[in-house]
């Protein structure tokens, strides 16, 4: 045998790894060049994005960019100095700059999403800029007894910072105190832990009813015979090809006060007229019409799992003198957990980040999260705050794959 | 057939049939009774029915007429869990997501025992098909013939007096599978337990059993134990499909009691031994075993029947010569002759002169 210290060579006496690496060369540019545009769509469309939204949840130049002056007068001076006569001419001459600039709007909406009503001192201000004179101090108070407000300095401090993790807090209900200490936001303000703490739990509930309603019919698809489960599939299949709006307006036709199930109650008795029952724009609706929607998701992974389960095995326990629920209990459902996890993940992250139907359906008491970001995206235009609140959300479902991973184990995970 | 219609065996089929749709019998009228400590195999193709009566006798499929009996009690409404019956499936069915030991302790948990008596129990099991070893292992991390063993222990633990196996060995290349044979037969006698045994390959058919019921087209086409099955088979059925056979068609040209004479195709008129025939002039088959065909002159057993026959093929098989000749018109005529040190080698073309005892050439009715 050669000796183990001398790399092996080919029959040629080429080094075999070198052989090796030059024979599997070709196959793997191949393999490469079939995965290019899916690689490339990926990293365009999904990356990059992810990675944008996650960067602008830490970064907001909305303030630094356009107050230059304030930033290297906080940048010289520690928090504690009191803010003297250099501190207001450095503001002024950043109004100055604003307003020729035409950017005392944007400074002023980044203040504002830290101290409320902010935005207009700031334009207000920068419009009268040029009309002032030294001494700043006096004359800003002048103009506006809030600019001596020792919480709006401390904004601005922060503010002068384009990376900064006030959105998260934000997004988990705190705020800075004037000695930028953390605080919790007032009771009354207090929004957003509410509403990841409702998403969770309707989440829950529907991915439990997702389960307790797939079970039996992903069981009895998996064990009729081929051609009557395949019909039975395509009416398991048929609202995947239905438009989600389509589904969700039917929910509303069929659930509304004025709609066909209570109309149908009340006239078999069952309801009186004015004790119609409320269905719709609250979280039972939300709660229905996901269920409804996310069900496949649960069936798809459950019937995958279970035509694999031979019969053979709770014959097996019978015949060893199980009943056929210890049977059941025992045998089948452990066998089933696989799929159970796959299809509880999937249909929990998905409800986690539902936005149609809830805000279609859900009324005030029924929006998610999600909801919430849309609202930041399109109406309060605070994109970091949305993009912070975004990404406690993937971070949730991130932190939900890693138990199920260490728990049951993705390689586990059958989706179909 | 032997004690069928007796009815005091361990397990009876008493007119037993099945149909799955309505308008077919998958079995067909089975009466079989099965003696305690027996072991039995029903053998035959796949659809004949041996399977469903399996399935019948743990419970897992209802008849659709007679009765099935355990030990003189009815067991046709008994559900399967109270049948007390250890079953050995095809593919093992061993439960993947317990352990060895939590697999054979699974009968035991059911029934209740206490955890002390279970621990005993299954390493008893285990020690008895030489798995102690692997208690803690699971279904996957075990080699075919090991999972094998371990569901033979799990169908053994609870000490049922019946146990039933549906081609247990079907998965296992052919050594272990001879391997295993044996050790099953061990099994049976050591425990003095009762097996029916169900398979579509005769070898283990004849190696195993006390007594062999061969299926065909639902019925048992002869129930018998293996070395009459096969010196002796009641039908062109059972003659073809146990073991290789040489098939010499024919009319019956005279009939003596159990003797006859059958006028072959080509004219020659051989000798056998009468078997379902009714009457002279009727068609016939008469089927030959190959290792009983002899052409050394010296060799011949005594009163044997000698016909020509043209060497077509001579296949050297390392302990056998098999050679394929022309006999009577029939071309596929072979006779197997055991490669011993002084054996002749024939050659392909030779015209040679073959026989065999009359009593090893069995005239049956054609099917």
């Amino acid at each position: 045998m050669s000796d183990a210290t001398t790399p092996l060579t080919t029959a040629d006496g080429k080094p075999l790894k070198a052989a090796l690496a030059a024979s599997m060369m070709r196959a793997k540019r191949r393999a490469f060049l079939l995965v290019a545009p899916l690689f490339l769509f990926v990293l365009v469309t999904f990356v990059v994005p992810i990675g944008q939204m996650l960067f602008q949840s830490v970064h907001n130049d909305g303030f630094s960019s356009t107050a230059p002056a304030l930033k290297e007068w906080f940048s010289e001076h520690p928090l504690g100095t009191p803010y003297d006569e250099s501190a207001y001419a450095a503001l002024a001459s950043d109004l100055k700059l604003m307003r020729e600039n035409r950017t005392q709007g944007q400074a002023g909406t980044r203040i504002n999403y830290d101290v409320a009503g902010t935005r207009s001192l700031f334009t207000s201000t920068a419009r009268k800029i040029n009309r002032m004179e030294a001494p700043w101090k006096e004359a800003l108070l002048a103009e506006n007894e809030d600019w001596a407000d020792p919480n709006l300095w401390r904004a601005m401090r922060s503010a002068s910072n384009p990376y900064t993790i006030d959105f998260y807090l934000a997004a988990l209900d705190h705020t800075r105190d004037k000695d930028n200490n953390i605080v919790p936001v007032d009771e009354g303000r207090a929004i957003y832990g509410k509403l990841f703490l409702r998403t969770a739990i309707l989440s829950i509930v529907i991915t439990v009813l997702c389960m307790l309603l797939a079970f039996p019919i992903a069981h009895l698809l998996a064990t009729l015979p081929l051609a009557k489960s395949n019909l039975l599939m395509i009416f398991v299949l048929l609202p995947f090809w239905t438009s989600l709006l389509v589904r969700t307006t039917s929910w509303m036709v069929l659930l509304q006060q004025q709609g066909v199930l209570n109309d149908v109650l009340v006239w078999l008795g069952i309801l009186n007229n004015d004790g119609r029952l409320e269905m719709m724009y609250n979280k039972t609706g939300t709660i229905i019409a996901m269920t409804h929607i996310l069900l496949p998701f649960m069936v798809l992974p459950l019937y995958s799992v279970m035509r694999t389960i031979p019969p053979s095995y709770v014959r097996a326990a019978r015949s060893l003198g199980a009943t056929s629920w210890t049977a059941f209990r025992k045998i089948y459902l452990p066998q089933t957990l696989p799929g159970i996890g796959a299809g509880a993940l999937l249909v929990f992250i998905l409800s986690v980040g539902y936005y149609i139907t809830p805000a279609l359906v859900g009324g005030a008491d029924g929006q998610l999260i999600s909801n919430m970001i849309a609202f930041h995206m399109q109406k309060s235009l605070n994109w970091s705050l949305a993009a912070a609140l975004a990404s406690l959300l993937l971070g949730g479902v991130i932190i939900l794959y890693w138990l199920y991973d260490r728990l049951v184990g993705i390689d586990n995970m059958k989706l179909g | 057939m032997t004690n069928a219609d007796s009815g005091d065996g361990f397990v009876v089929f008493d007119r037993v049939q099945k149909s799955y749709d309505g308008e077919t019998l998958v079995v067909k009228d089975l009466n079989l009774s099965i003696s305690k400590g027996e072991f039995v195999t029903m053998l035959g193709p796949s659809g004949s029915g041996k399977t469903t009566c399996l399935m019948m006798l743990a419970g897992f499929e209802m008849a659709t007429h007679g009765e099935i009996r355990l030990d003189g009690r009815n067991i046709n409404n008994v559900p399967p869990h109270k049948r007390g019956i250890g079953m050995v499936f095809q593919n093992y069915a061993l439960f993947p997501h317990m352990t060895v030991g939590e697999n054979l302790a699974f009968p035991l948990n059911v029934r209740g025992m206490n955890k002390s008596d279970q621990e005993t129990k299954v390493k008893r099991a285990l020690d008895m098909v030489q798995m102690g070893r692997f208690i803690n292992r699971r279904p996957a991390q075990l080699s075919g013939g090991q999972q094998q063993r371990i569901a033979l222990a799990r169908a053994l633990v609870f000490d049922p007096e019946l146990v039933l196996m549906d081609e247990p060995l079907g998965a296992l290349d052919k050594q272990l599978r001879e391997h295993m044979q044996f050790e099953i037969k061990h099994l049976h006698e050591s425990l003095g337990i009762t097996v029916v045994y169900v398979t579509h390959d005769q070898g283990e058919a004849l190696t195993m059993s006390d007594r062999v019921a061969v299926f065909d087209d639902g019925r048992i086409q002869q129930l018998a134990p293996p070395d009459e099955l096969y010196e002796r088979p009641q039908n062109s059925f059972v003659a073809q499909f146990i073991g290789e056979n040489n098939k010499l068609p024919g009319k019956v040209e005279s009939l003596n009691g159990d003797t006859c004479t059958v006028r072959l195709e080509t004219g020659e008129i051989i000798a056998a031994t009468a078997v379902n025939i009714g009457q002279s002039g009727q068609e016939t088959l008469v089927s030959i075993r190959p290792e009983r065909v002899e052409f050394k002159p010296e060799m011949m057993p005594e009163g044997s029947h000698m016909i020509s026959a043209e060497v077509l093929e001579v296949i050297y098989m390392g302990d056998i010569f098999r050679t394929r000749m022309k006999v009577a018109g029939s071309t596929e005529f072979v006779m197997k002759s055991r490669n011993t040190l002084d054996q002749k080698r024939l050659t392909p073309g030779e015209t040679i002169k073959i026989g065999w005892h009359p009593q090893d050439a069995r005239a049956l009715e054609p099917m």
